[in-house]
């Protein structure tokens, strides 16, 4: 079975305009402003893995729709007792979810899911695949700060490889024309990456990559995800740490982006985080209304 | 001679006459209209069409059709002992049957592990059900664990035809020379499925640009290649060695194997119809049909396979035919098994992907089914029609369009990635000494 219509399984295979069209969608929706888009709709919330950030905001962006949302985590579910992946997607879909947001360690669960059952699935992040939401959201906030994607130089910095926030964000910025410099170790950023799409260079060296950066996006060091890479944390540190000097070698009017949790003195400073050119909280904040827009598309409420 | 054959033989199977067919077997080096005699489970008189006196009890008009020594395939997972919902061996031969294959060997990662004469013993026993020839693969060490050899010559003498410890290949270097060490002493072959499975842990496919793309851990070409070097050097050093790599799936792995024959280590090689057709750019919306171990490579490893089919560095085509019910695929791709069924496509991929594409000849193909297999396992009697050979044939349309539906299989699974696919060359009809298992 093909996806429903309404799914948002990756930004792969959105093109440009569909995504122009949620970020115009994004725009529209004021969470301040309660619209009753999805009123009486019930969002399920499936979450096999923990989250602060995506799964707070589309609650709330749920219920800013008047829609009804239920969490499913794998704790304290029946999916402690075995049950498997697609009979939990039948269960809520016969319990009357309209609309199914998930969360999943595996890359392509959502995607298993998109093909049994028949309502609109949400990918909420899948194992190192995809984040489309995030990437979204962080457009979305890149546009609010910069006139347009055109002429944009993007760098990213981190653990690329178990990244699925870096995987969405090249493919959508790439789809856009912007130029996108990833930036580590060989251990998180494998040569590899510059094949995920049209416009992605692979640097060592932060110089190189943060040299006429318009946006500086950090990621995390993910260490439930190494599964035996040894990082020497302090030569990490030493050459990736985002510090005000570094952060200097950007543009000037540089914005520093970071899709959280953020660890302070890891990947970035404290100075950094919680300075000027910081956009970590907006993209936070700009994570509902994005979200809005991807739960009303869902449901084919995009007037 | 196996249980099940002398009960098959001692029920003297009606004399067959196999007319106006086309007789490929490579080990004679025939590739000409032949006529085929089949008598008392063996075969008594191959000539010229329309040559052959006196009368046999049964006629089979096979114009337009290839005559074969019946095929063998080196590896199958039937999944006796333990694991009957996935495939039995009355299901899984009967695949075999329907896909023209009249011997099959069977690996030994079963529940329990077949590491004992007992368990050899007991896959050849005519309650199993078998309807083709059932070869035992012992495995090498006790459980399979890699720690203690199993009893070889027991083995051997039980009538299983090759170790392996399969999906749990031999690491240890002292492991790995001693079952190559005992099996050179009693002409035995290890079977090596190369996989260093240190660099493997939590791997779905082949590291590759789509692996990174899909966010999947990749098994890269260096886990298999390390290991088939490692057992090559091995079984240079070692006297009489018999060394047999499983399913080779890259280029540099295929360099190692070249490598040996040239240096004429007694190095035998396989290769599935699965990696000499698809690639990891293949697999869409992170179908578990598509998963499997190895997995698919690069497009530069499948023209390194293609080259390494037509030049003679590899010596059987096989299946790897390894079901899985749908609860253990169905699930998320990091947590399906490996494996696809591949029985019932084998030579229609061949025929389609080697033969109509490649240009492939016919013979060479018949011999990686055939005389190929059955040199790596010395399979006597088996891989040829000469005279007085075992009378396993298949016939088989080179021509033959058809439509492969997984629902219709006989195996016990449908884990397929072919489902749907148009093919070319179609098996027609299998006979096992003499009798007729499987006709269109």
């Amino acid at each position: 079975m093909n996806p429903v219509p309404g799914s948002l399984l990756g930004i792969e295979h959105l093109d440009a305009a569909e995504i122009l069209k949620l970020l115009q969608l994004s725009r529209r929706m004021d969470p301040a402003k309660p619209k009753p888009l999805l009123k009486g709709k019930r969002v399920l919330l499936l979450f096999y893995e923990p989250s602060t950030r995506t799964r707070s905001s589309f609650e709330i962006a749920a219920k800013t729709l008047g829609a009804y949302t239920v969490l499913i985590q794998s704790t304290g579910s029946s999916i402690e007792k075995g049950e498997s992946l697609l009979d939990t997607g039948y269960t809520v879909r016969a319990v009357g979810a309209d609309i199914i947001v998930i969360r999943h360690p595996c890359a392509g669960a959502p995607h298993l899911m998109a093909q049994h059952v028949d309502i609109p699935i949400i990918n909420a992040g899948d194992g190192f695949h995809e984040h489309p939401s995030q990437a979204l959201l962080d457009a979305y906030t890149i546009l609010r700060n910069k006139k347009s994607f055109k002429g944009l130089q993007v760098a990213i910095v981190g653990d690329i490889f178990h990244s699925r926030v870096a995987r969405s964000a090249c493919l959508l910025l790439s789809k856009f024309g912007v130029k996108i410099v990833l930036c580590g170790p060989p251990e998180l950023l494998p040569d590899i990456a510059s094949t995920l799409a049209p416009g992605v260079h692979v640097t060592r060296h932060m110089e190189d990559a943060l040299r006429g950066a318009d946006v500086v996006m950090l990621l995390r060091v993910q260490k439930e995800r190494l599964a035996g890479l040894n990082i020497d944390v302090p030569e990490y540190i030493a050459r990736y740490q985002m510090n005000p000097a570094r952060l200097k070698l950007a543009k000037k009017d540089a914005i520093l982006m970071h899709p959280g949790p953020i660890i302070r003195g890891l990947e970035l400073t404290s100075e950094v985080a919680d300075g000027a050119q910081a956009r970590i909280l907006e993209e936070v904040r700009n994570g509902v209304p994005t979200r809005m827009a991807i739960l009303a598309r869902a449901m084919g409420r995009t007037r | 001679m196996t249980s099940a054959e002398k009960s098959r033989t001692s029920r003297i199977a009606p004399s067959l006459l196999i007319k106006g067919g086309h007789l490929i077997d490579p080990a004679a080096r025939i590739d000409a209209p032949m006529d085929v005699l089949l008598k008392n489970g063996h075969v008594a008189e191959v000539a010229a069409p329309n040559k052959i006196k006196g009368n046999a009890d049964r006629k089979f008009d096979a114009r337009g059709l290839i005559v074969a020594p019946g095929f063998i395939d080196l590896h199958v997972h039937l999944r006796e002992p333990g694991q009957t919902h996935k495939e039995t061996i009355a299901t899984g031969t009967a695949a075999a049957a329907a896909g023209g294959f009249t011997s099959v060997c069977t690996m030994p990662n079963t529940l329990p592990v077949v590491d004992s004469v007992e368990w050899v013993e007991w896959l050849r026993q005519p309650e199993r059900a078998a309807v083709v020839n059932v070869f035992a693969i012992a495995a090498a060490t006790r459980h399979s664990k890699g720690i203690a050899l199993t009893d070889f010559r027991a083995l051997q003498s039980a009538g299983a035809i090759a170790v392996s410890d399969d999906g749990r290949p031999i690491l240890d270097d002292d492991i790995m020379r001693e079952a190559l060490t005992l099996g050179g002493e009693l002409n035995f072959p290890v079977v090596q499925h190369a996989e260093d499975t240190r660099m493997t842990e939590n791997c779905s496919m082949h590291a590759g640009v789509r692996s990174f793309r899909l966010g999947l851990r990749g098994m890269t070409a260096a886990a298999e290649a390390s290991v088939v070097e490692r057992d090559v050097q091995l079984a240079l050093r070692v006297p009489n060695a018999r060394l047999h790599v499983a399913h080779v799936s890259t280029a540099d792995a295929l360099k190692a194997v070249r490598r040996a024959k040239r240096a004429k280590a007694r190095v035998t090689a396989e290769v599935t119809p699965h990696h000499f057709t698809l690639t990891d750019e293949d697999m869409r919306d992170y179908d578990s049909n598509f998963k499997m171990n190895p997995p698919l490579r690069s497009a530069s490893d499948l023209e390194a396979i293609l080259a390494a089919i037509a030049d003679g560095t590899l010596d059987a085509i096989v299946t790897d035919h390894a079901p899985h019910a749908t609860q253990e695929k169905q699930v998320e791709f990091e947590r399906a098994a490996f494996g696809i069924t591949g029985l019932e496509t084998a030579l229609a991929l061949a025929v389609t992907r080697l033969h109509r594409d490649k240009r492939i000849p016919l013979a060479r193909i018949v011999e990686l089914f055939t005389a190929g297999p059955a040199r790596c396992f010395d399979l006597r009697g088996r891989g040829s029609l000469v005279r007085e050979s075992i009378a396993d044939v298949t016939l088989f349309d080179p021509k033959k369009k058809w439509t492969f539906e997984a629902v219709k299989s006989l195996s016990k699974s449908k884990n397929t990635p072919f489902d749907g696919w148009q093919l070319t060359g179609k098996v027609v009809a299998t006979i096992v000494a003499g009798k007729i298992v499987y006709a269109v």
